[in-house]
């Protein structure tokens, strides 16, 4: 039986949702329920391991509760902190990266190969090794540290001033090259023909760089942002298997945080109300993040 | 044709006997004991017949794992040796068995295991005669040291001469950091090496199972006996104020570099490669830590030493049926199995803990492996973390205070130790315990 004949008698719309229905569908039980079913939630004062005991709802006092406690403005304090280190190390160092492999030399695609390998690796298991190269005693980063100044004995995730530079290094050794990529997708794909006008219109490198290579490669660079954002809000695994939120909580995340209050503690109700906010604060922020990368796009 | 018949119909046909042979399912942490529980585990297939197939979780997972299992009435468990401040929840939330018939049915009488063993295992509430566990692997904190280090003259008289009192097994806490000092730094055959490993993980209970063993020894209680819950002036009485200052002093001056965030394993591995004079850890290690003596090394043992009070950390778990295990009746039939006193016996013999009245009592067990004198002294001492269903949310701010106090060096221990009184009230106020 052919395709037409077997969908005779069906509109196109009908065909369109018989076609992404199931998408949706599990869209639907695997996100957005899960949603709705963690803002209902909220409202209540559940814990999931108490069995037998019925929920009862509270109203807005879970969303007062998180918003008035210190601790949680300083787990958001510390995520700020590392998304703004790590952004903004990985926007520099990426771009740099690309704008030295978008020249042809000798040699080029092995060292890209090269430099891409650590965002293949899992996260835990970047977490655990480094826990190894930061050791104080037979670490491979303390020795060369030292190598190039002598700073002596100094423990990298045992110490609170140290600890959230720890994270911020590593998630920056491992994710520079993903914003260096786009970034080199970005570069490629300005024309030639404006450097040679550029030239003849006596422009400096430097001028170059400004008026043609920024503007071309900035809206590229603004996505792998927005991406290593998202990542970095809710980043896990890494930091878990490096310090585990510690020293205290010098490097407690608050998802680290949320997942300690909803599974460990298992304050459904709290951890619920705690994780919507953690949504909309994500979601507001890369609401405008994106209208304003529209607009510098438009430019 | 006819031989693809056969074969087909022996294949289906062994398959049916595989699903149909008795198996359970035990749960365990990842770790020596457990193997030696394996071992001793096949005599009781070979009489029986009933297969154990066995689970063990690294114990930084173990909790939650296993806490999830339960949580959800998971049936991958039909027995459970689950940590002793389990029985809390596993008793109210009704996850384990109640063993009580079962024990009158089978004349298995609690009396014949240690008093303090079945008080922390096997009894909710606290010190009631409602069994949820047989206990099953006795455990306390204790210290392993370099007795071959202990025992070089030139070091003895140096160490007398700066102490005035022996190098050796120490009285109280006081002596125990001259001694972790007195090793911090020094070089001994050409290596660098420290004074003690000790407890300092952040994410599980290692911190907290380490600077109870101060807290305890300091005389700190959990709580007013008189009235239950109320902390105030008990938890962070200046006593455990002093206990945890010290914590943070003996982690300061005598742990190794990067010591920061240290458990079970790493305590082992720092005392293994030769790089601490101590180290603290869990009775259930020093089979593996004798056996493992080479090079030279020789390893003595001994309890938490006592300060204002003697005590020590308790450890150790008691075995449980789980509740929405199909096969209860077989997993019964191995704790029934397991409480026999020759097979106690056995279980000692293979690296095992056994809490069993008659393995403690008999006349050779205090000469029956180095660390067994040690073990009966701390058996008779132990202490215990809250046992209360909610004893992950007690355990959890605690964690985080001390860890900041002593590893990362944020305020003052009473400030600590409000902190968490204050998080504890909450949890107790949610529970409707104040």
């Amino acid at each position: 039986m052919s395709v037409k004949k077997k969908f005779k008698g069906l509109s196109d719309k009908a065909v369109g949702w018989l076609f992404i229905g199931p998408t949706v569908l599990l869209l639907l039980a695997i996100n957005i329920y899960p949603l709705v079913y963690a803002i209902k939630m909220s409202f209540t004062n559940f814990y999931a391991n108490k069995i037998g005991r019925e929920p009862q709802f509270v109203g807005l006092k879970n969303y007062i509760k998180v918003l008035n406690k210190e601790a949680i403005w300083e787990k958001m304090q510390v995520t700020a902190s590392f998304m703004f280190w790590t952004l903004l190390l990985q926007a520099i160092i990426g771009l740099g990266l690309a704008l030295l492999l978008n020249r042809k030399f000798k040699g080029n695609e092995l060292l890209t190969t090269l430099i891409v390998l650590p965002m293949m690796l899992s996260p835990a298991v970047v977490g655990v090794f480094w826990t190894y190269l930061y050791n104080p005693q037979v670490g491979l980063f303390n020795y060369v540290v030292n190598f190039f100044y002598d700073l002596g004995s100094f423990d990298m995730i045992g110490s609170s001033t140290l600890a959230p530079w720890a994270i911020v290094i590593v998630d920056t050794w491992m994710w520079t090259p993903f914003t260096m990529l786009i970034c080199l997708a970005g570069l490629r794909s300005v024309p030639n023909y404006l450097y040679e006008a550029a030239e003849v219109d006596r422009a400096s490198k430097w001028q170059q760089f400004i008026y043609i290579t920024l503007p071309s490669v900035l809206p590229f660079l603004l996505l792998a942002l927005l991406f290593r954002g998202i990542e970095n809000f809710k980043m896990f695994d890494m930091v878990v298997e490096l310090t585990s939120g510690g020293p205290g909580s010098a490097t407690e995340l608050a998802s680290i945080n949320l997942k300690r209050e909803a599974f460990e503690k298992w304050k459904t109700g709290y951890s619920s109300a705690f994780a919507v906010i953690l949504f909309v604060t994500i979601f507001g922020f890369g609401n405008v993040y994106v209208k304003v990368m529209n607009k510098i796009k438009e430019r | 044709m006819k031989k693809i018949m056969i074969l087909l119909f022996v294949s289906l046909f062994s398959f049916s006997v595989n699903s149909n042979a008795k198996s359970i399912t035990l749960g365990w942490a990842a770790w020596d004991p457990a193997n030696a529980l394996q071992e001793l585990t096949k005599e009781f297939t070979a009489e029986t017949g009933i297969e154990v197939n066995f689970e063990f979780v690294p114990w930084p997972n173990f909790a939650d794992r296993m806490l999830n299992e339960l949580n959800n009435k998971g049936k991958t468990f039909d027995l459970l040796i689950g940590d002793s401040q389990w029985i809390g929840a596993g008793a109210v939330y009704g996850h384990y068995v109640k063993l009580n018939d079962f024990f009158d049915k089978e004349g298995i009488s609690m009396s014949d295991f240690s008093p303090a063993t079945v008080y922390a295992y096997s009894t909710w509430p606290k010190g009631s005669e409602n069994y949820y566990a047989l206990p099953a692997m006795g455990d306390a904190l204790a210290w392993a040291y370099r007795k071959d280090w202990f025992d070089r003259p030139e070091l003895k008289s140096e160490f007398k001469k700066k102490h005035g009192y022996d190098l050796g097994v120490p009285a109280n806490w006081n002596q125990l950091y001259d001694m972790c000092t007195f090793f911090q730094g020094r070089e001994i055959d050409g290596q660098k090496r420290y004074g003690a490993a000790i407890n300092t993980e952040r994410g599980s209970e290692g911190i907290t199972m380490g600077v109870t063993a101060a807290m305890y020894a300091w005389g700190m209680e959990y709580e007013n006996p008189k009235k239950p819950y109320d902390m105030e002036g008990y938890f962070n009485s200046p006593q455990a104020v002093e206990a945890v200052e010290f914590y943070r002093k003996l982690y300061e001056d005598c742990a190794p570099p990067g010591h920061s965030d240290a458990y079970m394993v790493a305590n082992l591995d720092a005392y293994k490669s030769g790089q601490v004079a101590f180290q603290m850890n869990w009775y259930a290690f020093w089979p593996g830590v004798s056996k493992e003596d080479s090079d030279g090394r020789v390893s003595g043992f001994f309890a938490n030493p006592k300060q204002n009070v003697a005590a020590a950390t308790l450890g150790g778990q008691g075995i449980s049926v789980v509740k929405y295990s199909d096969k209860q009746d077989l997993a019964l039939e191995y704790i029934k199995w397991f409480a026999r006193p020759d097979i106690q016996q056995k279980w000692w013999d293979l690296g095992g803990y056994s809490c069993h009245n008659d393995v403690l009592n008999s006349p050779s067990f205090p000469t029956s492996t180095v660390y067994a004198q040690g073990f009966l002294d701390s058996m008779g001492i132990v202490k215990d973390f809250w046992q209360e269903p909610t004893f992950v949310e007690l355990m959890l701010p605690m964690q985080e205070a001390i860890h900041d106090y002593v590893v990362n060096g944020k305020g003052t221990a009473k400030e600590a130790l409000d902190k968490i009184i204050e998080e504890w009230v909450e949890v107790f106020e949610a529970d409707g315990k104040l």
